[in-house]
């Protein structure tokens, strides 16, 4: 199991634990995460699911595809460290992740 | 392009009242789907949706994403499920109404519905199916704070007439079609106009986006990289835009904003027809799938009773005995003998293959 912290804008963290192979998205609507709202369901179609990823974790994370910078275009805020967490699949190299919650979702 | 929102006006209504057996609010899966079913038992239907075409989600949010789950076709995209969905209702002849919303809806004296969209045609019909799904989809606010106030007065989602933008000086945000289609449209009648995005990047068509730079390059439009955060005004007027970019934040003035962030699903004027709601869900039973107005029926996404699984299988297992249900209505002197398509020689003869 791989551990994911997500920190809410007024700094309350949530720690959780996901299988590899899920998303950070699944991860955070299994246990009710606030603020990661994933109106689509994963689908890459609505940017509800933003996130930032925290600097550290940027490299192992690494970058949006094309697809998902089209759709970050739907997003809030949007930052270098901008990710859809519908996109970021879960491995044992992202074990301790750190991702901001954005204070608000479109 | 013409001078009307692209989301409406796609097909010619006369205005004259339109009399039928069902209306269907919602033409995804779940609504096509209740055309065949309520097609088999000689229950005439028309289909009016917001988008401007048919297919609901499917067509709208995932027309290239396999769906895994439809019984008997292990993988169908979204768009291939719908085009199915239309092949198979063909024969019922449905009237599709699109790019218009239902806005009212109240009872007549002799039982029927009467039922008005925002452009103004009028149906009476006998029985109302909603198959909304996830509710009508409706331009996406940006969280600015104090929006709302400004909402119709100074920041507007679409473009009715243009000449009102005259004489204004225009901030269109977004990246896509709708945002270069109206800052190309509206740049010869505007006092200035400024495009911001958040990235040097646009997903609209490239011509547009040629022709968009070389406006810029002219000195006739300006381009801005970079993302909207605060607006200052009063009265529901705007008068400048905090704009954040690589360089920090700056206000610049604006008596204009046209913000193009995609659709998001609403409840929209489901809400004040009077029926019991739960969570912005319909509930419904499970015999019937009629909601708490005798003659509404309620099926797909957007109803809601134990066990319920927002599955499109399910929805169409919906369909099938609201129909049954809509047929005591519809037509309460006639008896209902089950049939199969496989075997009943009149069902055979409604679907055009006997």
């Amino acid at each position: 199991m791989v551990k994911i912290t997500f920190v809410q804008e007024d700094g309350t963290r949530q720690e959780v634990t996901a299988e590899p192979g899920l998303t950070v998205m699944e991860a955070a609507k299994t246990e009710d995460v606030p603020g990661v709202e994933a109106e689509c369901g994963g689908a890459c179609a609505c940017a509800t699911c933003h996130v930032y990823v925290e600097p550290e974790w940027r490299e192992a994370v690494g970058g949006p595809s094309e697809m998902e910078e089209d759709m970050l275009d739907f997003a809030f805020d949007v930052r270098e460290e901008s990710r859809l967490s519908c996109q970021i699949r879960i491995s044992e190299k992202l074990d301790g992740l750190v991702v901001k919650v954005p204070s608000k979702q479109f | 392009m013409s001078d009307t929102n692209p989301m409406q006006a796609t097909d010619d209504e006369t205005g004259a009242p339109i009399e039928t057996d069902a209306l269907i609010i919602g033409a995804g899966p779940c609504g096509l789907f209740a055309v065949f079913e309520l097609g088999l038992l000689d229950i005439k239907a028309h289909v009016v949706d917001i988008l401007d075409k048919v297919g609901g989600q499917c067509a709208e949010l995932y027309p290239e994403k396999p769906i895994y789950d439809i019984p008997a076709l292990p993988i169908v995209t979204g768009q291939e499920l719908t085009d199915r969905l239309m092949e198979q209702i063909k024969p019922f002849g449905p009237t599709f109404h699109l790019g218009q919303q239902i806005d009212s809806l109240s009872r007549e004296a002799d039982g029927r519905f009467k039922l008005t969209t925002d452009r103004g045609q009028i149906f009476i019909t006998k029985v109302v199916v909603i198959a909304a799904g996830g509710g009508s989809f409706t331009p996406k606010r940006p969280p600015l704070e104090g929006i709302e106030a400004y909402e119709g007065k100074s920041v507007f989602y679409a473009v009715r007439r243009m000449k009102d933008f005259a004489d204004q000086d225009v901030l269109i945000v977004g990246g896509g079609d709708s945002a270069l289609d109206w800052t190309l449209n509206l740049q010869p009648v505007v006092r200035s106009l400024t495009l911001l995005h958040r990235r040097d990047d646009f997903r609209g068509a490239p011509h547009s986006v040629d022709k968009m730079r070389s406006l810029v390059a002219s000195g006739a439009m300006r381009l801005q990289i970079g993302q909207a955060t605060a607006l200052h005004g009063a009265d529901g007027q705007l008068e400048r835009i905090t704009i954040k970019t690589k360089d920090g934040e700056e206000q610049r003035p604006f008596t204009r904003m046209l913000p193009f962030f995609g659709l998001t699903m609403k409840l929209g004027p489901i809400a004040g027809w009077g029926l019991n709601l739960d969570e912005n869900l319909i509930p419904v039973d499970t015999e019937k799938f009629e909601t708490s107005e005798p003659g509404i029926f309620a099926i797909g996404d957007i109803n809601t009773y134990p066990g319920k699984l927002k599955l499109i299988l399910s929805g169409f297992h919906e369909a099938a005995l609201m129909s049954q249900a809509v047929h005591r209505i519809v037509h309460p002197d006639k008896k209902l003998l089950f049939q199969y398509t496989t075997s009943s020689s009149s069902l055979q003869k409604k679907l055009g293959v006997r």
